[in-house]
């Protein structure tokens, strides 16, 4: 069945064959197709689960198993988060790394080795994956882990679904008390206190801060630091103790139609985000939330997405090496701020050391913001990309939907070797994105001119 | 009453029947899942255990297989206090006009089947005076139109069929209720191109379904358009129906 397809940010958006399946023994059929890639819930922005031919694991869904001693469970890769959540909240468990969101799947959180608030102590999600099943190119179904065929797991960890699809996935959790989180914020009246702050608070738990992308002059860069810690029984009030390990509500709005592009404009953002910055009076906040606001905030607008219009819009995530960070993040922030329309709100946060061996995160700070999708943008994007990449940075894939090949080579390092991996299960290119095509990843005669070499910018 | 009951779903591991299953969980019963393909329905039922603190319990049963129906209401030691038919069989118009074995596969599984063990359910209800029968049917079996009129007539005979039986069980408080889907996103449409205005989800579908019970309804439409469409298509005169491409 032919339909147009777009991922969150709604841009791009392609013709595409949606298939899907609910059982193993279904798989051998799509393997006849000419290529194809799996897609989860679609919550990546751009391109990367893409394709003329798109298979949906959303329908493969099921809970596998559940050790609530040693908390490790088990689930096919069409699982949301969400529904993860449901299951082991209330038996006294949490997702080891969580986005920011609760609507992507297992399979999407391994493919994009996502990472959250406390990627600088737990890493990446695929850290705490004990093992899980891919469906290669060859027709068959390999369980994978760092022990067993090691190659595989690793090329999958953040592979972008380019070594097959992902069935299974057994992953390890995290204890909790309660379903509540211990919250401080703090405001940061520019961005050198905000990065001061970072390094003040590396110990915390979960870090991120809200940042003011447009705000020029004395008060540039001036946040919002978000942290926190699992709360203890202790903690919690006498309302919430009744509640200790309640899971989130369903509840939510929806955004009901797209919004008319004309609404985005220098004006309404700034407006937006001196609002967001005032609503927190005091500088320092403490408070008990559930982990629902404090980890999804977003979630509570369905399809919030609709918010930058018809023509979507573009995230843009990059990290700098943290010896580049400070200097880095000043150069772009600047050009950003003469740019005019950056997004409502830009999300900073400090990457731990990362040892997956292809992932987008490295130790340094990661800022992930919205665009409009409109004419100049990308003209603009492929500066700020030269500049990330002079710094020694790269751009998250999950996010990408408009990065040049040699953009892509030159930033990920290990690139090379990954594509060595995944060429072994990924024969005669069966698995390819609109992404890995653009990134010239899955067009066999243009990889061979990506000659990998350290690169040097010009700009330091 | 309603934390005891129980359901048993005949079909369970079609989307709708699984979204039936969720709902039901959610609302505190008993399930009893019934479904020919025992892989399938053996991970379905894991899922739920997992999902919720409930009784599941998984049977072998397949439709088209009328003689065992008695062996398999024997299984059950209980009879339920709902069940809920979601076993069906799409098939292939063009191809069942041509081929008398996937036309008969249509009849089979749309209505034999469903008369089979209907009549046994509606016997053992009756006696007991108790329950819900709830049978999934089709907006195609309202009239017969010829893009699909061999699964039209199956589903408008099992219309008929939950009609009567609902005339029949009345006196005995046993709640019939016919479920008129129309476009549900699930397997079985999944190489159409569904108009959005007309299509609901399995899970929208399952909420219907629930709260139509609660209500009492007899004849349950997931999308209200469906009815005043269905009502529009049968006020056509056939002079004129017949030579309308439907």
């Amino acid at each position: 069945m032919k339909t147009y397809l777009s991922n969150w940010g709604n841009f791009p958006r392609i013709e595409t064959d949606m298939h899907y399946f609910r059982r193993e023994k279904e798989l051998q059929q799509f393997i006849e197709l000419p290529h194809f890639i799996a897609r989860g819930n679609g919550r990546c922005y751009g391109d990367s689960s893409l394709s003329t031919h798109t298979l949906s694991t959303l329908r493969y869904n099921k809970a596998i198993s559940f050790d609530t001693e040693k908390g490790i469970f088990e689930c096919e890769a069409g699982m949301l988060l969400d529904d993860v959540l449901r299951i082991i909240v209330p038996r006294g468990w949490f997702l080891p790394v969580s986005p920011g969101t609760k609507y992507i799947t297992v399979g999407g959180a391994v493919a994009s080795n996502i990472h959250g608030k406390n990627h600088h102590i737990d890493g990446t999600f695929c850290r705490h994956v004990i093992d899980m099943d891919v469906f290669t190119a060859d027709g068959h179904v390999y369980t994978c882990s760092p022990h067993q065929h090691t190659d595989l797991f690793h090329a999958t960890c953040g592979g972008m679904g380019l070594t097959g699809v992902i069935l299974r996935v057994k992953f390890i959790l995290k204890r909790i008390e309660t379903s509540y989180i211990d919250h401080t914020q703090i405001k940061a009246r520019d961005l050198f206190e905000i990065l001061d702050l970072f390094e003040a608070y590396q110990h915390r738990t979960y870090t991120m801060a809200w940042i003011d992308c447009l705000k020029q002059g004395k008060q540039f860069g001036r946040s919002i630091m978000m942290m926190g810690e699992p709360a203890s029984l202790e903690q919690l009030n006498k309302h919430q103790i009744s509640s200790a390990l309640s899971i989130h509500s369903p509840r939510h709005i929806s955004f009901p139609i797209n919004m008319p592009s004309f609404f985005l404009n220098p004006f309404t953002m700034k407006a937006f985000n001196q609002m967001f910055y005032w609503k927190n009076i005091k500088k320092h906040l403490h408070t008990i939330v559930h982990y629902d606001p404090f980890f999804y905030p977003l979630d509570k607008i369905l399809y919030w997405n609709k918010g930058y219009g018809k023509k979507g819009f573009i995230q843009y995530q990059f990290v700098l090496p943290i010896e580049n960070s400070k200097k880095g993040l000043i150069d772009i922030l600047k050009r950003i701020n003469q740019y005019g329309t950056g997004s409502f709100l830009a999300v900073l946060k400090l990457f731990g050391k990362d040892e997956s061996y292809f992932s987008f995160p490295m130790q340094g700070y990661t800022l992930a913001l919205d665009f409009p999708v409109k004419k100049e943008l990308f003209p603009f994007l492929d500066k700020l990309d030269r500049i990330v990449l002079d710094y020694g940075g790269r751009l998250y894939l999950t996010k990408d939907a408009r990065m040049k090949p040699e953009t892509f080579w030159k930033s990920y390092t290990t690139a090379d070797l990954w594509y060595k991996m995944m060429i072994k299960y990924n024969k005669e290119f069966k698995f390819r994105s609109a992404q890995s095509d653009r990134l010239e990843i899955t067009s066999p005669s243009k990889h061979e001119n990506h000659v990998i070499r350290t690169y040097t910018g010009s700009h330091i | 009453m309603k934390i005891m009951s129980s359901v048993l779903i005949l079909g369970a591991t079609s989307d709708i029947a699984q979204a039936i299953a969720i709902k039901f969980a959610q609302e505190g019963y008993n399930l009893m899942l019934a479904g020919r393909d025992l892989s399938y329905l053996k991970r379905i039922h894991q899922d739920l255990k997992l999902r919720y603190d409930i009784i599941i319990q998984s049977y072998y049963f397949d439709a088209e297989n009328y003689k065992e129906h008695d062996d398999f209401l024997q299984q059950i030691h209980e009879i339920p206090d709902i069940v809920i038919l979601c076993f069906g069989y799409l098939g292939n118009q063009l191809l069942a006009e041509q081929d008398w074995l996937e036309a008969y596969r249509i009849i089979a599984a749309n209505y034999v089947g469903a008369v089979s063990i209907l009549n046994r359910i509606a016997n053992l209800m009756e006696t007991k005076r108790h329950g819900v029968i709830i049978g999934i049917s089709s907006v195609a079996g309202d009239r017969g139109r010829r893009s699909n009129y061999i699964y039209g007539s199956a589903k408008a005979g099992l219309t008929a069929y939950l009609s009567g039986l609902r005339s029949r069980l009345y006196p005995y408080g046993v709640q019939v209720i016919t479920v008129k889907p129309g476009y549900v996103k699930t397997r079985m449409t999944e190489g159409l191109n569904l108009p959005k205005m007309l299509a609901s989800s399995p899970e929208k579908a399952a909420r219907k379904i629930y709260k139509g019970m609660i209500k009492k309804r007899n004849i349950i439409y997931i999308k209200g358009i469906w009815m005043i469409i269905m009502t529009f298509i049968r006020c056509i005169p056939e002079g004129l129906f017949k030579r309308i491409k439907l």
